[in-house]
């Protein structure tokens, strides 16, 4: 029977939740990486390891691997430098596809090693896109700043790969980092803006697994909407309870199902009036609804960040987030019924699903 | 020979790490180039490989006196690497 593992990553440490396919009961282990704040990791499907990407105030950024689903652990940073005297204040973000992973960093950089995390070396710096002459600047970043903040390699296309830069841009390659394009038209920005085509606060980037030409993002100004893979983006924000969320999950099977979960925007940012719920749209954003079945509708004022939630690939899909007061909760039914599954972890920075079998 | 201790922070990073133990070296940066030719990927741990300076919050005492880098080591000189007490 095939094992499901969630990978969440906390200010303490990584920490593994365990059941299987009916996903009803889960064990919990960790805490692993030796209690580094772990700001992402995933499950490299093709070699079975687990990477995550951790930055210990002490001691730097590195990134940690399992290949045994957590019994063992060893770190590496080997290379994983700027060469220009730049500061690395954290690895952000991970990717681990077509036998090579691929790290985000603050100052804004992607690394990438081709040998199972043991060396590092630079895959793109982003260097001469639209905005990047002021990236580095800390008066135009924003607080907690993640630079890379997400990477998106194709499933297919190994030169094919997304990346969001913190406050500034969704981008796109497609000739392995040589090239990038910025993807924002027709997103919303309520601030004025040095350049046409960057200068949005893109918080989380979801492409459907059955059609690559739908994208979701939840933008710090709205969700929206991609038809045409990026090109293009339409507000689907009517019907949600605040324009402002970081997480987000896509429908493994269906291309017109989503979930996010709306915060209020403003410093608290947390669940709406103090009762938790996720949002589902089943019609690509024409409609939503509100799921809040099992979960806490009063004094919750939970808050979800932008790697805090996932999704499996079962036929009845289950949804999982983490939250950045230390609970887990879990739907094994598209999101209709929700428990909590664990509740007492340091503050929440990611949660990623694996099936294994 | 001088006589280094370190964090208990880099023992679980580094197999066979002691938390003591001595060397001939006649800098800091030399004790610690020695430290990571035996547990390559140490010095990371201990400098910023950006600007090869010491970690902000790695703190360094020759004989009770912060140091840094290029700080000299006499034979008998007791070096203490610590993990700055801040973070919570």
């Amino acid at each position: 029977m095939s094992r499901t593992l969630l990978l969440v990553g906390t200010r303490k440490g990584l920490f593994m939740l365990e059941s299987d396919a009916d996903r009803k009961s889960w064990s919990m282990r960790g805490a692993y990486c030796e209690g580094w704040p772990v700001y992402h990791a995933v499950f490299d499907q093709d070699s079975g390891a687990i990477y995550a990407a951790a930055a210990s105030e002490w001691h730097g950024s590195s990134i940690w691997r399992s290949a045994d689903l957590g019994e063992t652990w060893t770190q590496s940073s080997e290379g994983l430098a700027y060469e220009d005297g730049r500061k690395m204040s954290k690895v952000s973000s991970l990717s681990a596809a077509h036998g090579r992973v691929l790290v985000g960093v603050e100052a804004p950089g992607i690394f990438e090693s081709r040998d199972d995390g043991a060396t590092w070396s630079p895959y793109s710096m982003l260097a001469g896109e639209p905005g990047s002459e002021e990236w580095d600047d800390p008066s135009n970043q924003p607080p907690g700043h993640l630079g890379i903040s997400a990477i998106t390699a194709d499933e297919k296309d190994p030169a094919h790969v997304w990346a969001i830069v913190q406050g500034v841009s969704l981008f796109e390659t497609t000739d392995d980092g040589k090239t990038w394009t910025p993807r924002n038209r027709g997103l919303r920005s309520d601030w004025p803006r040095e350049h046409e085509e960057v200068g949005f606060c893109v918080h989380k980037f979801v492409r459907s697994r059955t059609d690559e030409r739908r994208m979701y993002q939840q933008n710090h100004v709205g969700m929206h909407r991609s038809d045409d893979a990026g090109a293009s983006w339409t507000e689907i924000t009517e019907g949600l309870p605040t324009e402002f969320g970081f997480a987000a999950a896509a429908h493994p099977h269906d291309r017109d199902t989503f979930h996010v979960i709306p915060l209020d925007p403003g410093h608290g940012r947390t669940m709406p009036d103090g009762r938790a719920a996720v949002w589902r749209t089943k019609d690509a954003g024409s409609s939503w609804e509100r799921l809040a079945n099992g979960l806490p509708q009063e004094n919750a004022h939970l808050g979800v960040l932008r790697h805090g939630m996932t999704g499996d690939t079962y036929d009845t899909p289950g949804y999982y987030f983490g939250t950045s007061t230390g609970q887990v909760y879990a739907s094994a039914d598209d999101g209709e019924r929700w428990s909590e599954i664990a509740s007492y972890l340091p503050a929440i920075s990611s949660v990623e699903v694996a099936i294994v079998d | 020979m001088a006589d280094i201790h370190l964090p208990p922070t880099l023992m679980p990073l580094f197999a066979g790490l002691p938390r003591r133990l001595d060397l001939d070296a006649p800098t800091v940066d030399d004790a610690i180039g020695q430290l990571d030719a035996q547990w390559p990927g140490l010095r990371d741990r201990l400098c910023d490989p950006s600007g090869g300076d010491i970690r902000q919050h790695i703190h360094v005492y020759v004989d009770r006196e912060r140091a840094g880098l290029d700080t000299p080591l006499e034979p008998r000189s007791r070096v203490q690497v610590i993990a700055a007490i801040s973070g919570g």
